[in-house]
């Protein structure tokens, strides 16, 4: 095969990619009320697709990744209620904002084993959620953002009690988020960005600038959360001090690594996994639905992803079989 | 002008002198070699060439052009490549990818998001560099699966991707299987002539084999200069490096 053959099947669709992406488009029309829940999913994907960007591509690990999600929630909520009730501008407005964070804190990451990175970003994190408590006239503290009133989307479309339009409007964005990352991974950027993860001091050596192109992913990691943060806070028209809550980033980061991190769709497999057992478990057993979850866990991480993969696939063989 | 120099290099960690006033001249289109013992303190000596270590005191030169200040990143913009000793490849990326890498980077396309890797050019040149090094089979598998042979090919040819000025060449045969060996040789004596070439080696067989120019390094700090036939018959070399172990 040639060498510009080899590069383009790099960047080829594949026939799971297009069935995948045909299907969440077509769970809209599904009857039965699921749009609530295929929502959230839609915007844990986002959020765990930009985890995925700087953590399985260019390698920085972080446990406050909430900081750019709730930036980008807190943002669209006070953008709705004080300037715009149009969601498309808040979610602009919003991916704006977090991605000016995301280049502020990004000189923070650069340096620094990943112990450091793993308590920086941590700490902006906690910084942030403790100043959106103390700005209560702004965000409204504890008691939560209230008083948004979204606008239709496009100026056309209702948000509806049964989240039919949130679905569309969370997959829409994730799908052309979702393209836009798959384009940007492929690009010479990207690749760029999987030399310096795997070695930094080797990748310096062939002449990449390192820093640089951390800061540009950081930015961009940070950019798609807030985007994630906008559309949870358009969807619920409410935001609370949870947006910027440890629990969140330790769950997004449960989310990707579920999903499998470097592939873009570790993310969005995480995602429906991590939501659909929350759906089952907390619906089963209220009160233990954590343990459930923590149990799935350690089974996943002692088993290895792959195996449980290969089993739960030979069990389903097995079962239709007979 | 010559195409590397350095002057009064030093480095010191605390009391430790790993770097003693070195000045050292690369001329162009160089085959020389950098030889010492164990602990003479090369490894120190290219970490300050390239930029990954400070200078204490003394300045680096390349091409007439004072780059003691510059990263390691700006250093390789300018020319100046280097090799490791110890294979640092991106072991679960293919050959094709290490390779349209460095060759993107050079072609200044480090920076593009908004399409593929990819392109005539650099399609071309990857292509090119593939064959000069024996690599057009193997362009579509894991690095980690190639033969040892051909992954220290790799790290001299994601080298040469960046069409060095300077070529700094870290034991380019250390561990390879007699088999493999005079791929890798065959590599080395067929860089382009205008590319000036340090080589730092263990092996006398290739040093000998190779370098017009030796250069040796003793608890870092040049001991003595000269061509093969001078350096084989100084009785100082003999004394601290020859005589003292064949092979480190």
């Amino acid at each position: 095969m040639s060498v510009a053959a080899s590069l383009a099947q790099r960047s080829r669709w594949r026939l799971a990619e297009i069935v995948f992406w045909l299907a969440a488009f077509a769970a809209y029309f599904a009857p039965g009320g699921k749009q609530l829940l295929l929502n959230e999913i839609a915007i844990l994907a986002l959020f765990a697709l930009s985890l995925d960007l700087i953590l399985g591509y260019a390698g920085i690990i972080s446990l406050g990744h909430a900081a750019f999600f709730g930036a980008g929630a807190y943002a669209a909520g006070i953008f709705c209620k004080l300037v715009l009730p149009d969601p498309t501008a808040g979610l602009l407005v919003a991916i704006v904002i977090a991605a000016v964070l995301g280049f502020a804190t990004s000189f923070l990451v650069l340096r620094g084993s990943d112990l450091t990175r793993l308590m920086v970003t941590l700490a902006v994190a906690l910084v942030l959620h403790e100043i959106a408590n103390a700005l209560p006239d702004w965000t409204g503290g504890a008691d939560g953002l209230q008083g948004m009133t979204v606008g239709p989307l496009l100026g056309a479309f209702d948000f509806d009690l049964y989240g039919r339009t949130a679905y569309a409007y969370s997959l829409t964005t994730l799908f052309l988020l979702f393209l836009l990352a798959r384009l940007i991974v492929r690009s010479p950027f990207g690749l760029s960005l999987m030399a310096i993860r795997r070695n930094p001091l080797r990748a310096a050596a062939l002449g990449v600038p390192v820093h640089r192109r951390l800061i540009a992913a950081y930015t961009l990691g940070a950019a798609y959360a807030g985007a994630a943060g906008a559309l949870l806070a358009q969807t619920t028209g409410y935001v609370s001090l949870d947006v910027l809550e440890f629990q969140r980033s330790a769950d997004v980061l449960l989310t990707l690594i579920i999903g499998g991190t470097g592939w873009l769709y570790g993310g969005i497999a995480g995602a429906i996994v991590f939501k659909i057992l929350q759906d089952l478990l907390s619906s089963t057993s209220p009160q233990f639905w954590m343990f459930w979850m923590g149990v799935f866990l350690v089974v996943l991480a002692l088993v290895g992803r792959e195996r449980l993969a290969d089993g739960v696939r030979a069990l389903v063989g097995r079962v239709v079989g007979s | 002008m010559s195409a590397l120099e350095t002057h009064g290099l030093a480095k010191r960690f605390g009391g430790l002198v790993a770097t003693n006033d070195v000045t050292f001249r690369l001329e162009k289109g160089a085959r020389h070699a950098l030889i010492g013992p164990n602990g003479a303190g090369k490894t120190t000596f290219i970490n300050l060439l390239t930029g990954v270590l400070p200078p204490s005191a003394g300045r680096v030169l390349l091409g007439g052009a004072d780059i003691t200040r510059l990263k390691p990143e700006a250093r390789v913009r300018r020319g100046l490549v280097r090799t490791f000793q110890i294979n640092q490849l991106f072991v679960d990326l293919t050959p094709l990818e290490t390779l349209a890498l460095a060759v993107g980077e050079r072609l200044g396309e480090g920076t593009t998001w908004y399409r593929s890797v990819g392109g005539d050019a650099l399609a071309r040149e990857v292509d090119a560099i593939a064959i000069r090094f024996g690599l057009a089979d193997v362009l579509d598998v894991r690095t980690d699966t190639l033969p040892y042979g051909k992954q220290r090919l790799l790290e001299i040819a994601v080298a040469f991707a960046w069409a060095p000025r300077v070529l700094l060449l870290d034991e380019p045969a250390a561990g390879v299987p007699a088999a493999e060996r005079q791929d890798i040789l065959g590599a080395i004596a067929a860089l382009p002539a205008d590319v000036s070439v340090l080589l730092i080696e263990h092996d006398m067989e290739l040093v000998f084999d190779f370098a017009q120019r030796i250069s040796v390094l003793v608890e870092g700090a040049l001991l003595t200069e000269g061509t093969p036939q001078e350096i084989a018959a100084d009785p100082r070399v003999k004394a601290v490096y020859l005589g003292e172990a064949e092979h480190g």
